[in-house]
């Protein structure tokens, strides 16, 4: 099948935006999208939609413990600002990069994650090595109706972590006021937020506008992804930051996060103009603005 | 003189009516999917649940409104219906926060939960703006033979409206207004169209 369609990308002549050595392992047609996996050299990695989809999730099977992505390692900034979480929720499963990552950082940690697509689920157990146990707990559930059912419930989270997302964007309803209200009522006083966006459009503003609105204050993270770290209680200052990140040094190593490196990126410059309308459950036509 | 020019305008009036109604009810399909959405999420069997409501609610509108064409139809109860279904989705402003939580707080499988706060919400506006178009296609038939024309044309009108009511609320409205905004203006619409067509005394013919 692969020969097939190599021998075919060569008759049509077509760029067919796989590089040589990749080669698909696996697809899939889920509820909610194309899914395909495929290895590429060493990395074995995770799209949505076929080969022009961004990639969501890769591993190096070589060393498996490395986190490829640069938005990976900006998200463990979280724990900078919490060095010992004990409760996890973490929203988007992907190829269950972050859920494995923090799982051997801390053994003991409790961790949910909540994931819309159970074929994900599968593919990420399946592929990337992600597992479920009495610690891990994996739901099958729209992210935004896990948080309002969670907040019915006395579970409250330490350490959140946001990175749900659809071919295209974060799915509008979870980009609104409303849900971060609802994800900053599920957090303890100490608890501690991590959001993937990575926008770079006139949604940048319309987002950053939004969580300031809700939290007030955060650090800034910016690579080709923007990461927003969080603490309900209010920011910590830089010297407990650099605290903290000595005291994970040694840990956080074998994951590829350079102390110095993911340091140099705290930010909490607000560089988006104050007057940007906030996004709410009344007014969120993200993907619309992500795309001008 | 003034009559009769008036009277001229009943038809365009009745094409009117049945476009907008078409536009109307796709308009309040998209955003319901949105009132849903928090509550509810995004998931495929939450537009299942919308659609099959809408669905249900237009068949049953349909049954309806060919029923209550059989009785004296005139333009005038034709916009009544118009402002009855406008009236019936006051509710969605004024409500839909209060009912749905207490159906998400009932309701825990998803499905059932928007299934059950679609029809408390979206039933019965949808079934009066159901009765619109075979009411429509009653006031404009005067012969047997030109009937299926007749019906032609109102359903060109009237899905033409739904077409545009899809891609005017989901490509442009959401950008500019707030949700409740654009129902507002749903509504008041509805009203006026509504209202003109009360202005109509019963034709000669009706």
């Amino acid at each position: 099948m692969n020969n097939l369609f190599r021998s075919l990308c060569m008759g049509l002549l077509i760029m067919c935006g796989a590089p040589a050595h990749s080669e698909i392992l696996h697809t899939e047609k889920s509820l909610y999208r194309n899914i395909e996996v495929y290895s590429d050299d060493e990395l074995r990695c995770l799209r949505f939609g076929r080969y022009t989809g961004t990639r969501q999730s890769c591993i190096n099977l070589s060393n498996p413990d490395n986190l490829e992505f640069n938005y990976t390692r900006m998200m463990m900034g979280a724990l900078y600002l919490n060095p010992n979480p004990q409760h996890a929720l973490i929203i988007g499963l992907g190829g269950g990069t972050l859920p494995t990552a923090l799982r051997k950082l801390y053994p003991a940690l409790q961790i949910d994650v909540a994931e819309i697509d159970s074929a994900v689920v599968r593919v990420a157990r399946q592929y990337f090595g992600f597992t479920t146990s009495q610690l891990t707990h994996a739901t099958e559930a729209d992210g935004r109706v896990f948080v309002k059912r969670a907040l019915t419930q006395p579970v409250r989270y330490d350490l959140i972590m946001l990175d749900a997302f659809d071919q295209e964007y974060i799915p509008e309803h979870m980009l609104t006021r409303e849900f971060l209200t609802e994800i900053r009522g599920l957090m303890t006083d100490q608890g501690v937020l991590a959001a993937n966006t990575f926008s770079s459009s006139r949604l940048y503003n319309y987002e950053s506008v939004t969580y300031q609105n809700v939290f007030g204050d955060f650090f800034n993270l910016k690579d080709s992804n923007r990461v927003i770290l969080i603490r309900r209680n209010g920011l910590p200052d830089m010297a407990e930051v650099r605290r903290n990140a000595a005291a994970l040094e040694a840990r956080l190593k074998p994951l590829g996060v350079q102390n110095e490196w993911l340091l140099s990126k705290f930010s909490n410059a607000k560089d988006w103009p104050a007057n940007t309308r906030v996004l709410t459950d009344q007014y969120s036509p993200a993907n619309l603005l992500n795309s001008k | 003189m003034g009559t009769f020019s008036l009277s001229s305008l009943r038809k365009p009036l009745v094409f009117v009516l049945a476009g907008w109604s078409g536009f109307y009810v796709m308009a309040i399909e998209l955003l319901s999917g949105r009132i849903l959405a928090p509550s509810f999420g995004n998931s495929i069997y939450v537009w299942g649940g919308v659609i099959t409501i809408f669905m249900l609610a237009l068949s049953i509108g349909y049954l309806i409104g060919g029923h209550l064409s059989v009785h004296a139809p005139s333009l005038r109860r034709l916009g009544l219906i118009l402002m009855a279904a406008a009236l019936t989705t006051l509710p969605v402003i004024i409500w839909s926060d209060a009912l749905i939580d207490m159906v998400f707080t009932r309701v825990s499988d998803p499905r059932y939960g928007s299934l059950l706060a679609s029809s408390a919400l979206f039933f019965l506006p949808t079934v009066i703006s159901g009765c619109v178009s075979p009411y429509a296609i009653r006031l404009l038939v005067t012969q047997l033979q030109a009937s299926g024309q007749s019906a032609g044309k109102l359903y060109f009108v009237s899905t033409f409206g739904s077409a545009a009511g899809t891609i005017g609320t989901s490509f442009y409205l959401v950008l500019l207004f707030e949700i409740n905004q654009i129902f507002t203006t749903l509504i008041l619409i509805s009203l006026l169209l509504g209202s003109l067509a009360i202005l109509f005394k019963p034709a000669s013919h009706e």
